[in-house]
C-alpha cells in the first residue's frame, strides 16, 4: 500500500476518541483533593472598592479558604501585555489578577473562594461582601478618547494606550486631494464573543518535594503559558510544567494568560492541594476576551475610470479594561498591513488608536484584525463601484494585481509570496453564474422580491511568522516552531511538536506530512502536542501557522532523517550512497529492485547501531528549528446570495461560494472543514452576532439567549472551489487556511444584503445585520 | 452554573403536593421553565415539590373538547392526534418551543406558570378559548387562559396552588394556527400569533387572535377579529386586521435592544397576516 | 438523598446533594465525562443525553428526576466496541473539529433520525437547533446526520 497521502482527504487520526467521549478536557481531569475555585466578580463596570468582607464566606461549611488581592500581595506579578508595538507611545498599566481598589469591567476579578466542591464556591463567592463606589463608566472607544470622558487608568491619558500610524500622511493626503472620487464610511466592528464550545478551565497541582507546578489548562500555547506562569508567580521556568489537554476551540480567546491561570496557580502553591478552576458560560462571556470592537473612519480614493488609488483609516480600538497578551498588535500590525488587499493600490494610511474602555478586554479573534481590514476594503469597493456606475465585479477586476509566482512588494511594505488573484476571481464568478444572477436579480425585483449578491476579493498574510519581524514589530516572543521526528526500534513514529492544535486536525495533517516525507503508514504516526515537558519550544497554534511553520519543521525533521536513512541503507547494503534511490519508504540499489532496505529495517539498525559508517552517530531522531522567511499568503475570492424579505427584514442566505487558495492541500477534507468553520463565524457577524452593553457596562448578551451564535438552519450547503499556488518560499508550498473564512465572508455576505437594498437606497446598516434593524433601515430610506 | 440549595420532596398525588408545599416552595415537573432561571440564581425557592411522578396529571384525553395533563409534555402535545384535530395551532406551538429535547421534557402546565411572555402556548391557549384548572388547599377552580396570564411572568395562580390540566373547546370546525418569528438566539417568540377562524363557505364568521412575544403577556386582540369577521379574508381585511393588532397590543408591548417594541408591533401585524393565510391553508 | 439511576444498562446508587443537576451527576459522580457542558441556559445541547430513549438537555435536569430511569451517555453507545453509524459518519464526513460539541450532536441526532428515518436535509438542519458547534459551520454534520437518516430509511 503507497503511503503517498499527500493531498489525500483520509479520516482524521484523532476522532476515535473525540466521538466516543473517551477525550479528556481540563474538567474532564479528576485529581484526588482537588479544590475548586471560583471567582467574586464585579457587578459594576468602574468603581472603586470599598471594602471585601469575605468572613462569611470562609466560615461556610466545605470552604477552605478566601483571598482578596490584598492577601495575595506580592504573591503574584501583574499580567504582562506581550505585544510592545514600537513608535506608538504605548501605556501598558498594571493588570493585576485580583482587582486592586478598582475593577474596571463587569466581570473583574476582586476576590477568590476555595472549596471542596464547585457548588459550595459559588455559594461562597455568592456569599463574599463587597461594597462599591461607582464611578462614571465608558465603553465606546471613540468617546473613551474624548477630553472629559471617564479614566481608567491614572496614568494612561484619555484612555489612550498607544497610537500607531502606518505610511505618509502628507502622500495619502495628496492622493485623496486629487483623486477623481473619494467614498467615505463610518464602519463599527462590533464587538464578538469567541465563544469556543469549551470554557477555559484551569487546574494546578504543586509538588512541594520536586518545587514543580504542573498547570493543565485550555492554551492554544502551553509553552507561552509556561513562560507567562513562571514570571507572575516567580518559579523557574524549569519547575512550570503546563499541560493542555484535548482543547475544545479557541479561535484566540485561549492565546492570552488570563488571571484565572495565575490565580489557581497561586492557591495551588499557598494551600498545598491542587485547585481546579473552569467558568461558566455566563464568565465566559463576561471575563474570555472581546474579539474586534473597531470604529473606523475610512475613505478610499479612486479615478473615474475605476482605477483605484488609495485607502486611509482612522480606528478607534477598544482594548477593554486591561491590555490582553497580545492585544496592541491586533488593531496595528496585523490590521494596517492589510489595507492594500488584493489590488494595486499605491497608497495606504491608517492610524490605529487602542484605547482603554470598561469593558471585557480584547484580544485576537479568529482572524484577528484582517477581517476588520478586509471588512473596510470590499466595503469600499462597493461603494467606489457605486459611486461610478460600474459593476462591483468589473470594478475588482480591473485593479487585481496580476498573477505572480515569487514575491510582489505592496505598498504595506509585506511582500506577498505568490498569487494569482484573478484565477481565484474568475473561478468563483463562475461558479456563481453571476451574469445569470443580475438577470435573475431583475426580475426578481420586478415581482418584489429582493435579491442580492456580494463579492469579496482577498488576500491575507498568516502562517505567523518570520521571528525577525515579530521583534522588529514588538512581539516579546519568537515566532518559529520546532518539531522532533522520533523514531522507534520497531518503527513507529512520535512527532514531538512546541505547537498545541486544538481541533485543527493536526495530528492528522502533520502525520501526512511525515508520512509523504518518509514512508511511514500514517497510522503508525503520532503526533505529540499541547505538554511543555514532553514537547519541544513552540509558539502555539494561532495565525493559521501551525500546518505552514510546523509542518514545514517537520518536512525538513524529516528529510534530514531520510538522509541518514539514505547514508545507512546504502552502508548496509554496501552501495555508494549516491547508486541509492527512494520509493515509497524503501531505499534501493539502483538497478536491483529487490536489494532494499524499508525505512522501518534502517531505523532498527541505527538503533542497535552494530554496524554504523564511519562519523554517523546511533538513533533514528532529528529535530528541526524552523523560522519562515516570510508569512504566507492565501488568498481567494467569495461570493454570496441572499433573499432579504422587505415585510420583516429577514435575510436568507441563498449560495455561499468560496474560492480559496491555500496552496497545495494535504488534506482537502481538513481544508473544506476550516472553510466552512470559517465562514459561518464571518458571516455570524454580519448577520447574528453582536456584544451589547448598556450605558453603564453591562453585558446585556450575557447568554447564549441573547448572543445568537449561527445554528444550521441559517445555511445552505456550501459551494467551495479551489486554486493552487504555492508559496516559493515554504518547503513543501503550503499557505495557512485556518481564518481565511473568517476574513473573507464577513464583507461578502455584507455587500450582498446591502446590494438586495439598492432598490430602497440604503446605504449601511451596522452588523449585525438583524432583521429589526434591515427593516428599519428600509423604512428610513 | 447551578442552583441553591434546596429541599426536595416528590409527591404522589396531587394532594400531597399540595400538602407538602410550603411558603418558599415550587412545584417541578419537567423543570425546563424552573430549573434555567435557577441556575443562573434569579429564582431561589426554598424548596421543590416534584409533581413530575403524579399519574393524574399526565396525559391528553378527547371528550367533547381537550383535556391536557398539567405535565404532558411539549413534545406529546405536539405529536398527539387528538390536538392536531382539535387545536392545530397548540400543536403548532408546542412544537416549536425551544428545541426537541427542550420539548421532551417541558410541560405545558411549568410553562404557563412561568408565564414567559415569548412563551408560544400561552398565545394559542389564549386565542382558542382554554381554561386552566387549578386545585389549592380549599379546592378547585378553573380560570380562563386570558384571565389567567396577568402580566409579565405574573398569574392568577396564588401561593401553593397547582395547574392540574388545561381545557380546550373542540376546534376542529375552525381552522386554527399559531405562527412565530422566532429569536435566533433564544428561540422565543419575537412575536407569536395565534389564529382561530370559524368559516362559513367563504367568509370568515368568527375570528379569534392572539400576539405574545411582542407583549408582556398574550393579549386577545379584539380589534383585529373584528377586522376578520364577517370578510372573505379578502387583502383589504387583511390589512385592515394588521392595522388593528398593532393598536390591539399597543398598552402591552415588550421589547429589548436588539428587538425593540416598535419593531415587534410592526411585525405583529406581518405575522398576523401569516398565522390567517395559514390557518385559512 | 438516596437516587438510583440506570446508565449506560448499570445501575448507579447513590446519595446525592438535590441541586445535582443530571449533568454534574453524570460527569463528577460517575466520571462520564463524555457528557459536557457549554453553556448555562439549555441552547448548546453539549450535554444531550438519552433519558428513557428520549434526547434530553442534562445540564436542565435534576439528578433527582432521573430517579429511576434509564440514561445512556455517549459513552454506552459504542457497542462491543463497534462504533454507532451516527459516530462512524461523524468520523467519516469529517462531521467535528475541537469535538466539544460532539458528544452532544452524535446523542441528539442519534435520537431524531431513530424518530425520522429519511429526513431531509431540511428537517435535519432545522432539528439541529438545539445544538450549536462553532468548528464546523455544520456542513459536514448536516452530510453526516444526513448519511445515518438515509440509511435508516432503507437507502443506501
Amino acid at each position: 500500500m503507497s503511503t503517498r497521502i499527500f493531498g489525500s482527504g483520509i479520516k482524521r487520526r484523532e476522532d476515535p476518541r473525540l466521538i466516543t467521549g473517551e477525550a479528556r478536557y481540563t474538567d474532564d481531569i479528576k485529581l484526588p483533593g482537588v479544590l475548586h475555585m471560583a471567582v467574586v466578580r464585579s457587578p459594576y463596570a468602574h468603581a472603586n472598592i470599598v471594602s471585601i468582607d469575605s468572613s462569611a464566606a470562609a466560615a461556610m461549611d466545605g470552604v477552605v479558604a478566601a483571598y482578596t488581592s490584598e492577601d495575595i500581595g506580592d504573591g503574584l506579578a501583574g499580567l504582562p501585555t506581550a505585544w510592545l508595538i514600537p513608535d506608538s507611545d504605548l501605556k501598558t498599566p498594571e493588570h493585576p489578577a485580583l482587582a486592586k481598589g478598582k475593577v474596571r469591567y463587569v466581570g473583574d476579578g476582586v476576590a477568590i473562594v476555595l472549596a471542596e466542591d464547585r457548588y459550595t464556591a459559588q455559594d461562597a463567592a455568592d456569599a463574599v461582601e463587597v461594597e462599591y463606589e461607582e464611578l462614571p463608566v465608558v465603553v465606546d472607544p471613540e468617546a473613551a478618547a474624548q477630553d472629559g470622558a471617564p479614566q481608567l487608568f491614572d496614568d494612561v491619558e484619555n484612555n489612550i494606550a498607544f497610537t500607531w500610524v502606518m505610511g505618509d500622511k502628507t502622500a495619502s493626503d495628496g492622493v485623496f486631494n486629487t483623486a477623481d472620487v473619494v467614498v467615505r464610511d463610518k464602519i463599527v466592528q462590533q464587538r464578538l464573543l469567541p465563544t469556543a464550545m469549551e470554557p477555559r478551565s484551569a487546574m494546578a497541582q504543586y509538588n512541594p518535594a520536586t518545587q514543580e507546578l504542573t498547570l493543565w489548562c485550555t492554551s492554544q500555547n502551553p509553552h507561552i503559558h509556561r513562560f507567562i506562569i513562571s514570571a507572575v508567580t516567580g518559579l523557574n521556568e524549569n519547575k512550570v510544567r503546563v499541560i493542555a489537554p484535548e482543547v475544545g476551540g479557541g479561535f484566540g480567546s485561549k492565546i492570552p494568560c488570563y488571571p484565572d491561570e495565575a490565580l489557581v496557580s497561586w492557591a495551588a502553591i499557598k494551600l498545598g492541594q491542587p485547585v481546579k478552576w473552569t467558568e461558566t458560560r455566563s464568565e465566559n462571556y463576561q471575563i474570555t476576551i472581546h474579539g474586534r470592537d473597531h470604529i473606523q473612519y475610512v475613505e478610499m480614493a479612486a479615478n473615474r475610470d475605476g482605477k483605484l488609488l488609495g485607502v486611509r483609516a482612522t480606528v478607534y480600538a477598544g482594548m477593554g479594561g486591561y491590555l490582553s497578551t497580545a492585544a496592541p498588535g491586533i488593531p496595528t500590525i496585523l490590521h494596517g498591513l492589510l489595507y492594500v488587499g488584493p489590488y494595486t493600490m499605491d497608497s495606504v494610511y491608517c492610524e490605529s488608536i487602542g484605547v482603554m474602555t470598561n469593558a471585557t478586554p480584547t484580544d485576537a479573534y479568529r482572524g484577528a484584525g484582517r477581517p476588520e481590514a478586509t471588512f473596510l476594503l470590499e466595503r469600499m469597493v462597493d461603494m467606489v463601484a457605486k459611486r461610478i456606475d460600474m459593476d462591483p465585479a468589473e470594478l475588482r477586476r480591473k485593479n487585481l494585481i496580476p498573477a505572480f509566482e515569487d514575491g510582489y512588494e505592496v505598498a504595506t511594505t509585506l511582500i506577498y509570496d505568490s498569487g494569482d488573484y484573478p484565477a481565484a476571481f474568475e473561478k468563483a464568478i463562475g461558479i456563481a453564474g453571476y451574469d445569470d444572477f443580475r438577470r435573475e436579480q431583475a426580475e426578481a425585483r420586478a415581482e418584489g422580491r429582493y435579491l442580492g449578491i456580494g463579492i469579496t476579493a482577498y488576500t491575507e498574510m498568516c502562517g505567523l511568522g518570520p521571528s525577525q519581524v515579530a521583534g522588529a514589530v514588538g512581539f516579546q516572543g519568537g515566532l518559529w516552531e520546532s518539531a522532533t521526528v522520533r523514531v522507534t526500534p520497531t518503527g513507529k513514529v512520535q512527532a514531538l511538536i512546541g505547537a498545541s492544535p486544538h481541533g485543527q486536525g493536526s495530528e492528522t495533517t502533520l502525520a501526512q506530512i511525515i508520512g509523504d516525507e518518509l514512508g511511514f503508514p500514517v497510522d503508525d504516526i503520532e503526533v505529540i502536542h499541547g505538554d511543555t515537558t514532553e514537547t519541544p519550544m513552540g509558539w502555539g497554534t494561532y495565525g493559521s501557522r501551525t500546518t505552514p511553520v510546523t509542518g514545514a519543521a517537520l518536512a525538513e525533521a524529516s528529510r534530514k532523517l531520510k538522509e541518514k536513512a539514505r547514508v545507512l541503507a546504502a552502508h548496509l547494503m554496501e552501495a555508494a550512497v549516491e547508486d541509492i534511490e527512494y520509493d515509497d519508504g524503501k531505499f534501493l540499489v539502483k538497478g536491483s529492485p529487490d536489494n532494499f532496505q524499508s525505512i522501518q529495517d534502517v531505523a532498527l539498525m541505527a538503533h542497535l547501531a552494530w554496524n554504523m559508517p564511519e562519523g554517523m552517530d546511533p538513533g533514528f531522531e532529528e529535530s528541526q528549528f524552523y523560522d519562515p522567511p516570510n508569512f504566507v499568503y492565501p488568498f481567494g475570492t467569495h461570493i454570496a446570495i441572499v433573499e432579504v424579505d422587505a415585510n420583516t427584514g429577514d435575510i436568507e442566505l441563498k449560495r455561499y461560494i468560496a474560492v480559496d487558495d491555500c496552496g497545495p492541500q494535504i488534506n482537502p477534507e481538513i481544508v473544506a472543514g476550516q472553510i466552512h468553520g470559517g465562514v459561518v463565524q464571518g458571516i455570524a457577524q454580519a448577520l447574528c452576532e453582536g456584544v451589547i452593553y448598556d450605558d453603564s457596562g453591562q453585558l446585556l448578551t450575557g447568554t447564549m439567549m441573547d448572543y445568537t451564535m449561527p445554528r444550521a438552519d441559517m445555511f445552505p450547503n456550501f459551494e467551495l472551489g479551489e486554486t493552487v499556488t504555492p508559496s516559493p518560499h515554504h518547503p513543501i508550498g503550503v499557505k495557512g487556511v485556518g481564518e481565511t473564512g473568517t476574513i473573507a465572508s464577513t464583507p461578502t455576505v455584507y455587500n450582498a444584503v446591502l446590494d438586495a437594498l439598492s432598490p430602497f437606497g440604503v446605504e449601511g446598516i451596522d452588523m449585525p445585520m438583524t432583521p429589526a434593524k434591515v427593516w428599519q433601515a428600509i423604512q428610513s430610506a | 452554573m447551578w442552583p441553591n440549595k434546596f429541599d426536595y420532596q416528590r409527591a404522589e398525588s396531587v394532594d400531597q403536593a399540595l400538602e407538602l408545599i410550603g411558603d418558599e416552595g415550587k412545584f417541578l415537573a419537567g423543570g425546563h421553565s424552573l430549573l434555567p432561571v435557577m441556575k443562573l440564581r434569579l429564582s431561589a425557592p426554598e424548596q421543590l415539590v416534584d409533581i413530575g411522578r403524579i399519574d393524574s396529571l399526565r396525559g391528553i384525553s378527547a371528550n367533547g373538547g381537550l383535556t391536557i395533563g398539567a405535565t404532558a409534555t411539549h413534545a406529546e402535545i405536539a405529536a398527539s392526534g387528538d390536538v392536531q384535530s382539535m387545536c392545530g395551532a397548540l400543536a403548532d406551538a408546542c412544537g416549536g418551543v425551544g428545541d426537541q429535547a427542550v420539548r421532551n421534557f417541558g410541560t405545558i402546565g411549568g410553562n404557563i406558570a412561568h408565564a414567559d411572555p415569548a412563551s408560544d402556548p400561552p398565545t394559542v391557549l389564549v386565542a382558542c378559548g382554554a381554561s386552566i384548572n387549578i386545585q389549592g388547599a380549599d379546592g378547585s377552580r378553573s380560570v380562563d387562559a386570558e384571565a389567567f396570564f396577568v402580566d409579565l411572568f405574573e398569574t392568577d395562580l396564588d401561593d401553593g396552588e397547582l395547574i392540574t390540566s388545561v381545557s380546550l373547546p373542540n376546534c376542529s370546525d375552525c381552522q386554527c394556527a399559531y405562527v412565530k418569528f422566532p429569536h435566533p438566539a433564544s428561540r422565543y417568540a419575537i412575536v407569536g400569533v395565534a389564529v382561530c377562524l370559524k368559516m362559513d363557505g367563504g367568509t370568515c364568521a368568527q375570528a379569534d387572535v392572539a400576539v405574545g412575544g411582542a407583549t408582556v403577556k398574550a393579549v386577545k386582540c379584539a380589534g383585529a377579529e373584528a377586522a376578520l369577521a364577517g370578510s372573505t379574508l379578502d387583502d383589504a381585511a387583511l390589512n385592515a386586521a394588521a392595522e388593528a393588532v398593532k393598536a390591539d397590543i399597543a398598552d402591552w408591548l415588550a421589547g429589548d435592544v436588539a428587538y425593540p417594541e416598535s419593531y415587534r408591533q410592526q411585525m405583529a401585524g406581518v405575522y398576523l397576516k401569516r398565522a390567517v393565510k395559514a390557518a385559512a391553508g | 438523598m438516596q437516587i438510583s439511576v440506570t446508565v449506560n444498562g448499570v445501575v448507579q446508587e447513590r446519595d446525592v446533594d438535590p441541586r445535582t443537576l443530571l449533568v454534574h451527576f453524570l460527569r463528577e459522580e460517575l466520571d462520564l465525562t463524555g457528557t459536557k457542558i457549554g453553556c448555562d441556559t439549555s441552547q448548546c445541547g453539549a450535554c444531550t443525553v438519552h433519558l428513557d430513549g428520549k434526547a434530553l438537555k442534562s445540564c436542565t435536569l435534576l439528578a433527582a428526576q432521573a430517579d429511576g430511569a434509564n440514561v445512556a451517555t455517549i459513552e454506552g453507545l459504542a457497542v462491543d466496541g463497534e462504533h454507532h453509524p451516527m459516530q462512524t459518519a461523524f468520523w467519516e464526513n469529517h462531521g467535528l473539529q475541537c469535538g466539544y460539541c460532539t458528544p452532544g450532536m452524535i446523542m441528539a441526532t442519534t435520537a431524531f433520525v431513530k424518530d425520522n428515518p429519511g429526513a431531509s436535509e431540511e428537517a435535519i438542519r432545522h432539528n439541529l437547533e438545539g445544538n450549536i458547534c462553532r468548528c464546523t459551520g455544520y456542513h459536514n454534520i448536516v452530510k453526516a446526520v444526513k448519511q445515518v437518516a438515509d440509511a435508516a430509511a432503507g437507502g443506501d
